[in-house]
Order: structure tokens, then C-alpha cells, then sequence
């Protein structure tokens, strides 16, 4: 068979032979695409989207754990003394200056109103995993007195703000309401 | 492979199979006439060693299935009941465990065997490269497997090394949910995991196949590094060694059956007896022992995507190994040189693998550091630049004469006249 030349025109086999080979990639495309999406979250891990707490008897100073998602949400009534010393933090000394608040828009900066719940500044609800890798941080702990994550280290300060160590982000603030004075849904 | 036999089918069941099927003249040409170095040393024993302890996992590992149940309901108190109530349950569940450290202490050896005499260098690079790949699936089956019992270390092991891919921007939050298979580790997790480290062996023996057959392909590289050049050079693999390494499998068993009958524990970590809470991280979380180093590299760096890079290229820069060493003598015992950076290497992977262990704060973090540049140095600017700085000591002529020469006895002119003839 002769071969093609770069002066000549591409003839009705090549259009066959591209056309048989592109739809047989996206053949192979679609039939592999069920193989890999078997793998994200099912309809049932999907289902467990929102949760209600009760706070009422969570006092000042106190903090409780609850589960949303498979995940640890730490839920925590702050001090007055905690909540200045978030308050006093300059944006510039942050090494994260974004919320992370999925309530609020997402360039929100980093303050302390932005961080804690709207209206109700002393509660801080958000996501217990460190941004680094995973680990659950420790409450009451670390130099910024907030949470501490013992794996790599990694210190967050009242308002759940990253300020030393590996960790990237702030402690993510999942969606969340009051719904009554002493409930809160997350979700 | 086949090539290298001399095989003629005598009985009529032979003719009839090799006319079909050349099966016989495949395993004789491969691991019966095929032509060895004769001055192999026992470091090349290792290979031999790890075919046994693969073997070894997989069998322990199915008849382990039969007793295990991937749930998170159930895992933990599965492997518990493997332990106390199946019979030899614990034998068998202690050589599989202890088993996978033997796996990567022998593969470690077999590595710096390569690294040493240069057996990565043409015309075996794909051997090399295989061999590369071998390690990486083994690392995974080992993470995964690890993963199985469900317990503290394996639901923690499993969240901080999958959220490493959180690290890759823009699709890296995906990925981590499309390998969980949910919002966090799982059940989900649990079953694929099963289902992949049973998977992975399979895989590890079809690339273990390629590998040996790349090798058999080139000829084994030897100490001396020079390649066979007449038949003086060469034994047959059978007798000569298929007995040194079974000898050698032989006293590789003792140190195995020494951990999994006296140690059993002893490389595991207590808190793998907890099980599983997603709501508390155990105070110090470490990797198991064989991935220490690769752990203090990933913690070396004060930075999240940079320190999973750092963490991934330690691995990566042995695919590219052979086209690093500017070397043209092979084996590092001709090389001066190379022979002192290789023990000052050596000793700083072994370093790593202490400070990967070590709490991640001060002079730890500064050492990982140190250690961490100097490990990619080494192949980065070392290798490269040691063979044109490297005057490497003269090669022997050939295997028999390096051979005859040392303490044989005879005159070295009357021995290394054969292939001078």
C-alpha cells in the first residue's frame, strides 16, 4: 500500500481508521467509568448529611465532641478571656487568613466574628480534623491554647486558627444554624 | 530464558509436551542450565530469599481469609478470634504479620545489594526499574494490609497516608473521598483495602516474573561487575545455586521464626490492640517500621504538598537512578569513592528511619532535614558527579580471574591462562 505523502490528501480509510479508534476510546471511557465511580461516597454515606445537637447543658469553658459525616465536630462554649485573645489576633499574624467558614462567603477573612457562630460569638463549632492529615487535634492544649494535633504538631488557637506547624488551613467551620436557642443543626 | 537450555526431550510424553508446549526447556533454560556467575556471594542469596517470603505471605494470607471478616463491626474481634479460637490461628496470623517485616528487610537488603554493585546500570535498567515498581506495590499491599485489623493505628495509619493526596491541588479533597468512599475512613475503606491487598500480591508475582526474566535476559550482574565472558565464568543455576540460596532461605527461616515465635509483636505497635475510634488519635502515631524513612522525609518539610513531593520523589529518583551514576565501572568495589559515599548513604537512610520514629520538634526536625537534602544530594549531585571526579581501581580481566587470583593456592599465571588461551 502506498503511504501517505504530505501533499496528499488524508483518504476515506484514515477517516475510518481515526473514526474506529476514537469511538472505541470512548467506549472504553464510559464502560470504565462505572469502575471508578463505584468508589466515591454511596447513596447511604450521602444520607447522613445533617445533624441536631443540644447544647443546653454545655456550660462556659466546656466542650463536647459529636459525630457528622463519619467526622468528629468539636462544638465548644468559649470563655470571655478566650474569645478577646482570638479578637486581638492581627490578620497579618495568621499563616491561614482565610475563615474557612462555610457559611460565609469563601474569601471571608479570618477573624474572630467570622470564625465563631453569628450572633453568638462564644461558640465555636468546627470540623476536629487537623488540616494537615487527618489526626483529631487535642483540646485545652498547645501554645496558642487551643487545640493541639499531636501527630505532626500542628497548633491552632481559640478561634481554631492554624498559627504553628504543618497544617495549612484554619479548622474548617462546617454549615451550621442555632435553630432554637439551645440546638444546633449542622448540615 | 528458554534460549539458554540444552534440554533434548527424551521420552515420548516429553516430545509430545515440548512440541506443544515448551514448558520443560522454559524452567530448565531459566532455573536449571541457566549460565550464573560463578563468584555470586550471598547478598545475591537475597532474591531467592524473597520469592520464598512472597510465597510464604500469599499462603499464610489466603488461609487467613478464610477466617477474617472485612466489616468495621467485626474486623477487630475477627482477628481476635483468629488469635484465640482457630486453630494455629495465632501461629498463622504471626507469620503473616512478622512476615511482611521480613519481606522488607530482605528487599532492603536486595536494593543496597543493587546500589553497591551497580546492578542498575546498562544493560539492566529494567530490570532495575521493575525491581522499583516491585517495591512500590509492596508498600502499598503492606499499608493496606496493615489497615485489616482495624485497630488504633490501622484507622489512623490509613487517614493521615490517604489524606496525603489532600495535598495535590484543586482535585485532591475529590480524591481522598473517591479512595475513602465517604467523609472519612470506613467501612467503605476497609473493604477496598481487603480487596486490593489481596489483589496486589497477584500483581507483585507477574512483575517479579518480568523482573527475573529482564535479568535473565542481560545475564546476573556479579561482585566484580565484569560481565561473563567464556564459560569459566558461568556455573549452572542448578545445583550450584539453587543450593546456596536455599541454604541461604534456610537461615533467613531462623531470624523469621525467631521474631514469630519469641517477638511476635515486637515491630508491631501496642496500640494496633485498641480498636478502631474515629473520635481519638492516639498521642504518637508512627508508620511501621519500614517506612520511617520515607516518614521523616514527608515531615522534613515544613510544608504540606512539599513534603508529600519530597516524600514521593525519595522514590522516584531511583527510576531515573541508572541514567544518574556517570560511572562506567559497575561493581563499588572497584570504585574508591563511590564505596565511602555509599556507606555514608547507607548510614544516613538508616538515620532517617530513627527520626522518622523520633517526635517531629527540634534538633529531630533539624536532622530530618539534613539527612533529607543529603539523601536526594546523593543521587542528584553525588552519583553524577563522582564519575568523572572517581579514578576507579583496575578491573580484573575477567570473573575466573578475580576468582582464581585471591587465596586459591595455585600460581595466578597458571590459573588465568584458560581464557587467556
Amino acid at each position: 500500500m502506498a503511504h501517505n505523502t504530505d501533499a496528499e490528501e488524508p483518504n476515506r480509510r484514515d477517516f475510518l481508521y481515526i473514526a474506529t479508534g476514537a469511538m472505541g476510546v470512548v467506549g472504553a471511557g464510559a464502560l470504565a467509568w462505572p469502575f471508578i465511580d463505584q468508589m466515591n461516597p454511596d447513596a447511604s454515606a450521602l444520607a447522613l448529611a445533617s445533624i441536631e445537637v443540644d447544647v443546653s447543658a454545655v456550660e462556659e469553658g466546656q466542650s463536647i465532641t459529636v459525630k457528622w459525616r463519619g467526622k468528629p465536630v468539636f462544638i465548644r462554649n468559649r470563655t470571655e478571656t478566650e474569645v478577646t485573645e482570638a479578637k486581638d489576633v492581627p490578620i497579618a499574624d495568621l499563616p491561614d487568613r482565610l475563615a474557612r467558614n462555610a457559611n460565609l462567603p469563601v474569601d471571608a477573612e479570618a477573624t474572630d466574628p467570622n470564625r465563631g457562630v453569628k450572633d453568638k460569638e462564644n461558640w465555636l463549632v468546627q470540623v476536629g480534623i487537623c488540616t494537615h492529615l487527618g489526626c483529631v487535634p487535642i483540646g485545652d492544649a498547645g501554645d496558642f491554647g487551643g487545640w493541639f494535633c499531636p501527630c505532626h504538631g500542628s497548633h491552632y488557637d481559640t478561634a481554631g486558627r492554624i498559627r504553628k506547624g504543618p497544617a495549612p488551613e484554619n479548622l474548617l467551620i462546617p454549615p451550621l444554624e442555632f435553630v432554637s436557642d439551645s440546638t444546633i443543626k449542622i448540615g | 530464558m528458554a534460549g539458554h537450555s540444552n534440554y533434548v526431550p527424551q521420552s515420548a510424553a516429553a516430545k509430545w509436551l515440548e512440541s506443544r508446549l515448551p514448558v520443560i526447556s522454559l524452567v530448565r533454560g531459566s532455573f536449571v542450565d541457566f549460565p550464573t556467575p560463578k563468584n555470586l556471594n550471598y547478598w545475591w542469596t537475597f532474591g531467592g530469599i524473597l520469592f520464598f517470603v512472597l510465597i510464604a505471605q500469599i499462603i499464610t494470607g489466603i488461609v487467613l481469609v478464610m477466617h477474617y471478616t472485612p466489616s468495621t463491626d467485626a474486623a477487630f474481634n475477627s482477628v481476635e478470634h483468629i488469635m484465640r479460637d482457630v486453630n494455629f490461628g495465632w501461629m498463622l496470623r504471626y507469620l503473616h504479620s512478622n512476615g511482611a517485616s521480613m519481606f522488607f528487610i530482605a528487599v532492603y537488603i536486595h536494593i543496597f545489594r543493587g546500589l553497591y554493585y551497580g546492578s542498575y546500570k546498562a544493560p539492566r535498567e529494567i530490570s532495575w526499574i521493575l525491581g522499583v515498581i516491585i517495591f512500590l506495590i509492596m508498600m502499598g499491599t503492606a499499608f493496606m494490609g496493615y489497615v485489616l485489623p482495624w485497630g488504633q493505628m490501622s484507622f489512623w495509619g490509613a487517614t493521615v497516608i490517604t489524606n496525603l493526596f489532600s495535598a495535590i491541588p484543586l482535585v485532591g479533597e475529590s480524591i481522598v473521598t473517591w479512595l475513602w468512599g465517604g467523609f472519612a475512613v470506613d467501612n467503605p475503606t476497609l473493604n477496598r483495602f481487603f480487596s486490593l491487598h489481596y489483589l496486589l500480591p497477584f500483581m507483585i508475582v507477574g512483575v517479579v516474573i518480568l523482573h527475573v526474566w529482564a535479568f535473565h535476559t542481560t545475564g546476573n550482574n556479579n561482585p566484580t561487575g565484569v560481565q561473563p565472558k567464556t564459560k569459566q565464568d558461568t556455573l549452572p543455576f542448578h545445583p550450584y545455586y539453587t543450593m546456596k540460596d536455599l541454604f541461604a532461605i534456610v537461615v533467613f527461616m531462623i531470624l523469621f521464626a525467631y521474631f514469630a515465635f519469641y517477638l511476635p509483636n515486637y515491630m508491631g505497635h501496642p496500640d494496633n490492640y485498641i480498636e478502631a475510634d474515629p473520635l481519638v488519635t492516639p498521642a504518637h502515631i508512627v508508620p511501621e517500621w519500614y517506612f520511617l524513612p520515607f516518614y521523616a522525609i514527608l515531615r522534613a518539610v515544613p510544608d504540606k504538598l512539599g513534603g508529600v513531593i519530597a516524600m514521593f520523589g525519595s522514590i522516584a529518583v531511583l527510576f531515573i537512578l541508572p541514567w544518574l551514576d556517570t560511572s562506567k565501572v559497575r561493581s563499588g568495589a572497584y570504585r574508591p569513592m563511590f564505596k565511602q559515599f555509599f556507606w555514608i548513604f547507607a548510614g544516613v537512610c538508616v538515620a532517617l528511619g530513627y527520626l522518622g520514629a523520633m517526635p517531629a520538634e527540634g534538633w529531630y526536625v533539624i536532622f530530618s532535614r539534613i539527612f533529607t537534602v543529603y539523601y536526594f544530594a546523593h543521587f542528584l549531585i553525588i552519583l553524577p558527579m563522582l564519575g568523572f571526579l572517581e579514578k576507579p581501581l583496575p578491573l580484573p580481566a575477567s570473573i575466573s580471574e578475580s576468582v582464581l587470583k585471591g587465596g586459591s593456592g595455585k600460581p595466578s599465571g597458571a590459573a588465568a591462562a584458560p581464557e587467556t588461551k
